[in-house]
């Protein structure tokens, strides 16, 4: 009980940590480099985030990666078409759902 | 007006619902699975808020880890999460009362809906509304984590593939960026080194060196891309 309280303690602290120092460094004064950053790091770090949700596929085997990739085309397609996130997104997932429930 | 920010705020959040009640069932499962009940999923939830890291916390709670080993295992899980605040220093500068919350509730999917646009209010309302947003996303979060954990199996539908809108948030965030912004090199980086680091590290190792590199590039292209403003 005990250990288990202090785990908890450990990642949630550890986890605010990282996301609350940078904000408490800078609370006065950002430096330029760092207005810079967040300029180019958002869309930088959501290309990240595309690769990091697709790292566990396998295109060596069946269905290699294909409703992942099929359902992602589409959400492009339909941000492309209708620039509307939520659109986008239910479209896609429920097309992936078909996919994987049904198709493959 | 604040009752229409307040609508506007949970409008963006919408994508993020059935995604986070879906991945926070997963765990809610994964941890009752463990042997640890509902006051868990709920302590979690709410203090850590964070995905992978809870996944990866119910491996670490069930094995009774080294606290040494939570510690470096949570900075390595996490480390992205000071780059996300680091990104948004100048967007929260103002946010006063609300500051403490917005950093702490700095999500994977958090940030990429507020990071990538403008918030559809006027100006004095943008704290409220990104506070509103990051509120509404953890309920769902702290909703998912708390039913997967009570109800365990026992699903009305077959949520299969349900997982994938947050990939979808990620994909549609990165395809209006390419529109929004002129400059491709960004989004390019990011996607391109991250790739590279995952064919070279391996799905488990790769976060870090991704971050590394890409802060690394952007930084050394940083006069160039000043003079693109």
């Amino acid at each position: 009980m005990m250990k288990s309280l202090a785990i908890v303690a450990v990642m949630s602290i550890g986890t605010i940590l990282l996301r609350g120092l940078p904000f408490v460094i800078f609370r006065k004064h950002t430096p330029s480099y760092i207005v810079y950053l967040g300029r180019v790091l958002p869309p930088a770090l959501i290309g990240m985030l595309v690769v990091y949700c697709m790292k566990d596929l396998n295109f060596s085997a069946a269905p290699y990666g294909l409703p992942e990739l099929i359902a992602a085309l589409c959400v492009v397609g339909l941000q492309l078409w209708k620039r509307s996130s939520i659109v986008s997104i239910l479209g896609g997932t429920a097309i992936y759902m078909l996919l994987v429930q049904f198709a493959f | 007006m604040k009752k229409q920010v307040a609508k506007q705020a949970f409008i963006t959040s919408v994508p993020i619902m059935a995604g986070y009640i879906v991945l926070g069932m997963g765990f809610g499962l994964l941890l009752h699975d463990a042997g640890f009940g509902v006051g868990w999923a709920l302590l979690m939830s709410v203090t850590i808020y964070a995905g992978t890291m809870q996944y990866v916390g119910v491996n670490l709670l069930a094995t009774a880890a080294p606290l040494l080993t939570v510690a470096l295992t949570t900075f390595m899980v996490q480390a992205r999460h000071l780059f996300y605040s680091i990104s948004m220093i100048e967007r929260y500068k103002d946010a006063g009362k609300y500051k403490p919350y917005l950093a702490f509730a700095l999500t994977d999917e958090t940030y990429s809906l507020l990071s990538s646009t403008v918030p559809p209010c006027p100006p004095e309302y943008a704290n409220y509304y990104r506070f509103l947003v990051s509120l509404f996303n953890h309920s769902y979060w702290i909703t998912g984590c708390l039913l997967g954990n009570l109800l365990g199996e026992v699903l009305p539908f077959s949520t299969k593939g349900l997982e994938f809108s947050m990939t979808a948030l990620f994909v549609a965030a990165f395809t209006e960026q390419w529109i929004v912004l002129r400059d491709h090199i960004p989004s390019l980086t990011g996607f391109a080194g991250t790739l590279l680091c995952l064919l070279i590290f391996g799905p488990e190792h790769f976060l870090i060196p991704a971050l590394l590199l890409i802060v690394l590039i952007l930084t050394l292209l940083r006069s160039r891309e000043e003079a693109l403003l």
